[in-house]
């Protein structure tokens, strides 16, 4: 009796373990999507603050990159933003100090706030921001609301300044450029070497060679990724620089080689593991009737193992993508929109990586960067899910 | 004709074939039969050189096929094996579609004409009594036919590349009767263009149709007749006692 | 061209460039074990950090990815090997079995900066933990999971199915089966797996940036809930925000082949164990 119990207790007890990684993967999403999603629906105005303008005025309110344009005087007029045509002009706490005298705005600036009245009423082009506790029932001018972050605007946006006052900046895009053309270029480099390698080790080469050469490859997965990145920091960023002579080497270039070497070892276990799955059979009907082996091995062998090559490239990218600090360390993490490769760039796991240090816990840039990991967290496990229904319909035939 | 002269081979320290020496007439069926591991298919894979793949095997004396030594350097092995085709124990087409694998051959031999690759995909196929059946499906992937049709499929691959000598390691050891009856025919028929060697563990296909038989046992050539008195009048003990299946 | 002309060039070129692959294995390691040996003796190992790191040893850094890597351990690996024998021993063929190794693999392939992420909502920010060596175990141990299920599955896939009929021939349950007869057969390509685990937990640096590293902390850490320094950050802050990072370069050498000494090491024993093992 008391030993069936037991027994049970013992079963119920592996099965509560094997529950762990489920668990995990439903928390991972509940605590990124909770933090990320929340991120949407928020203002990236500086706390504190509004936009104001004259109330003769029809803006109602305005995207986050637009506002970012009006103060950077990229948009310096109000046709630009479909009002009438004249120009902005841009007030904040300072200028107001400098427009009025001393005694308007009192030794301490106690009358700060009827100067922005003041100012507001009477120009009809202004542009004000201003501390939020200055609008009151006699305030004169009108509230611009900054309309709140979407997915549009998070995906659209082609910049990343999360720090920028008073208008953070929350585009996606230049990261999502820098990720995706660094793994690109780490894919068109490990692919071809990866690939000469598998073909080699299950191929070509004696028994006893592969023997030696699958723990070597194995050992290059295990080099962590922060020597990779010292590695890269040490010898490639100086070699990029002088070679094609540029002020900095921390560039897209230096991110795919280092990524490159590091989705190696992934593309040749898989893809080698692919073409050792081939029957030999296969080899022998070919090489029966004459075919050379190299003839074989291009003919017949690698279309036979193609599936599990592509399922190769995709884990490799898929690596690439994830990656973190090798990249931090080589890149140069300015958020550029470019597809130069000799440019500085920045990928999205650097970008969570360098800031969520400095982002205060729960404001808007840390949920901006739990949003940044959503994506990741998508992008990832889209490709794993799309293996799995790759080798599992590859198991059905 | 196939001269075997003092073969011995080796795989690492196995003696597999001891002292072989046959000569294997053109234009004629010859089976090779023995109980598994007698060294029959490594023979006849020794013919093709098929055996060049395995890692720590040795050989020692001389194969001939049509007076040249297939073992010099100076011999190329696919030139070789064009000469020599083979049929695999168990069909192996590629999963390809049925035309692409009979036209496999001619391509590794860089024939683009199209039109010329298509006549010769046609004959072969007609020659391996197999076109009336996939006439009509010849895009459609080679792997979807039955076992028995794909080993005809493959027989006709070998066949588009001209050999004039098709090695057939127990070609219908993974068939049915039907199919089996059916590859059968088409050796009778095939050999009077082909010298045909084929590997078998079933005696009574040995007797009907082949001409002459060698027989195999540990590694060593017994006794080699023609089929008839292989059957009906063995010289060995052991010859006999295989056939009349006392053991086996 | 004759085809085997061409196959030769070819397969000069495909040797050429798999050489190439292990070069680069070579050259990185050989670079940071030239680079880094002059460094190392027994002060660089036993001394506490000085002069702003540029001085003095990396032992609290030692310290605290030893400490990481026990921790990391402790919660993942019986939780590991107790999910893999559930999953491989008592899970039927069907749904649930599929399910629970894509969620393994899910797992797997998640980058290691969302487990940061997730450590720091979860650990530090939601159960209160704080930047702490409970926190960085906790999410390290979850990193190393799949690895050590996935060994856990495959050392009990390749005990023969004869055993387990031999014992229950003679009237033993599943669960003592397991215990006595499979586990035991098993154990060695697990322990390959442990080891695996912690090569790879040893060097991970962003799932700890904001878990449990410090930048600088001269001391060895007494509770589970103090910060602690890790080799693998302590290399990133050498190498890329110290006071003076020409003047680091030696210490971050030297911090990179103790790292990379520790992954060599595991692998290498995790081949010999599954060498030895592959034999009998």
């Amino acid at each position: 009796m008391f030993k069936k119990l037991s027994q049970k207790v013992q079963v119920g007890v592996l099965a509560i373990c094997s529950l762990a990684t489920s668990i995990t993967v439903i928390l991972i999403i509940i605590f990124l999507f909770s933090e990320g999603i929340s991120f949407l629906g928020m203002k990236p105005t500086e706390e504190g603050y509004v936009l104001a303008v004259n109330t003769k005025n029809n803006l109602n309110s305005i995207s986050p990159e637009l506002c970012k344009k009006v103060f950077d005087q990229e948009v310096d007029n109000w046709s630009q933003l479909g009002e009438k045509d004249m120009p902005i002009e841009l007030v904040n706490s300072d200028q107001i100090a400098t427009l009025y005298s001393e005694e308007a705005i009192g030794s301490e600036m106690e009358y700060l706030d009827t100067c922005y009245n003041d100012y507001v009423s009477k120009h009809v082009g202004v542009f004000a921001v201003m501390p939020k506790n200055y609008v009151t029932s006699k305030f004169k001018g009108r509230v611009v609301e900054v309309q709140e972050n979407s997915i549009a605007s998070f995906v659209r946006g082609r910049e990343w300044f999360p720090t920028a006052k008073p208008i953070a900046q929350f585009g996606i895009l230049p990261l999502l450029m820098g990720t995706l053309i660094v793994s690109l270029g780490a894919i068109l480099i490990a692919l071809p070497l990866g690939l000469a390698c598998a073909i080699y080790m299950s191929e070509i080469a004696k028994k006893r060679r592969r023997k030696i050469m699958k723990p070597l490859v194995e050992l290059l997965a295990g080099i962590p990724s922060v020597v990779y990145g010292f590695f890269g920091l040490i010898v490639i960023v100086p070699l990029i620089q002088t070679l094609f002579h540029l002020d900095v080497g921390e560039t897209a270039l230096a991110g795919s080689i280092i990524l490159g070497i590091m989705a190696l070892p992934t593309i040749i276990t898989i893809s080698e593991d692919a073409l050792r799955n081939v029957p030999n059979a296969m080899r022998e009907a070919s090489l029966a009737m004459g075919a050379t082996k190299w003839q074989t091995i291009y003919k017949v062998v690698i279309p036979y193992a193609s599936s599990g090559i592509t399922t190769a490239t995709v884990l490799g990218i898929g690596r690439a993508i994830g990656e973190t600090m090798a990249v931090l360390m080589v890149t140069g993490n300015a958020a550029n929109v470019t597809l130069n490769y000799l440019k500085p760039v920045r990928t999205i796991p650097a970008t969570i990586a360098a800031e969520l240090g400095e982002a205060p816990s729960g404001g808007i840039h840390f949920k901006a960067l739990f949003a940044l990991g959503c994506i990741l967290f998508l992008i990832t496990m889209s490709i794993n899910l799309y293996v799995n229904f790759v080798s599992k319909r590859r198991g059905v035939k | 004709m196939i001269q075997i002269k003092n073969v011995n081979f080796y795989y690492k320290d196995f003696h597999a074939l001891t002292d072989i020496t046959m000569q294997i007439p053109d234009k004629a069926v010859t089976a090779f039969i023995g109980p598994s591991g007698c060294g029959k298919s490594t023979l006849l894979r020794l013919i093709n050189r098929m055996n060049d793949l395995i890692d720590g095997t040795r050989l020692t004396g001389n194969i001939l096929v049509e007076g040249q030594d297939i073992y010099d350097k100076k011999v190329e092995v696919e030139e070789l094996r064009k000469k020599v085709g083979m049929v695999f124990q168990k069909p192996n087409p590629f999963p390809k579609s049925i035309f692409e694998n009979v036209a496999y051959g001619l391509r590794v031999q860089g024939m683009k004409n199209e039109t010329e690759i298509k006549d010769r995909v046609e004959d072969a196929i007609k020659k391996a009594a197999l076109w009336s059946e996939v006439e009509r499906i010849l895009n459609n992937n080679a792997t979807n036919l039955s076992g028995g049709q794909q080993q005809r499929l493959c027989i006709a691959r070998c066949l588009a590349v001209e050999p004039h000598v098709i090695l057939m390691d127990e070609p219908a050891s993974a068939l049915d009767p039907i199919s089996t009856a059916k590859i059968e025919e088409l050796v009778l028929d095939l050999k009077s263009k082909y010298t045909i060697v084929i590997v078998t563990h079933n005696m009574q296909q040995a007797l009907r149709i082949s001409d002459h038989t060698a027989f195999f046992y540990l590694g060593e050539l017994v006794e080699y007749n023609t089929t008839h008195d292989i059957f009906h009048n063995p010289a060995q003990e052991k010859t006999k006692n295989y056939v009349t299946g006392q053991f086996g | 061209m004759k085809a085997i002309t061409k196959q030769k060039i070819v397969f000069s070129i495909l040797k050429v460039m798999s050489f190439m692959v292990i070069a680069i294995l070579f050259l990185i390691i050989g670079f940071i074990f030239i680079k880094g040996i002059g460094v190392i003796n027994w002060g660089f190992i036993s001394k506490m950090p000085e002069e702003g790191m540029l001085k003095g040893g990396i032992l609290p850094a030692i310290v605290g990815t030893l400490c990481l890597i026990g921790g990391s351990m402790l919660f993942a690996f019986p939780i590991g090997v107790c999910s893999g024998i559930y999953i491989n021993e008592f899970l039927k063929d069907g749904p649930l079995k599929r399910f629970m190794r894509l969620m393994t693999d899910n797992l797997a392939g998640i980058p290691s900066i969302v487990f940061g992420l997730f450590g720091m909502a979860l650990f530090v920010n939601k159960l209160k933990f704080g930047d702490s060596i409970l926190a960085g175990s906790l999410t390290l141990g979850i990193l190393a999971l799949p690895v050590i299920i996935r060994t856990t599955e495959e050392a009990l896939r390749s005990v023969d199915d004869l055993h387990r009929q031999a014992s229950y021939a003679l009237g033993a349950s599943k669960l003592y089966t397991i215990k006595k007869v499979v586990l035991p057969i098993a154990l060695p390509n697990i322990i390959t797996g442990l080891i695996l685990a912690i090569g790879r937990v040893s060097g991970e640096t962003a799932p700890i940036l904001f878990t449990v590293a410090a930048y600088f902390l001269p001391k060895l850490p007494h509770s589970l809930f103090e910060q602690a320094m890790a080799l693998p950050y302590h290399l990133y802050v050498l190498a890329t925000s110290g006071t003076d990072i020409e003047k680091a370069k030696p210490m971050a050498f030297g911090t990179a082949l103790i790292l990379i000494t520790i992954v060599l090491i595991c692998n290498l024993l995790a081949n010999l164990i599954r060498a030895k093992f592959k034999k009998k």
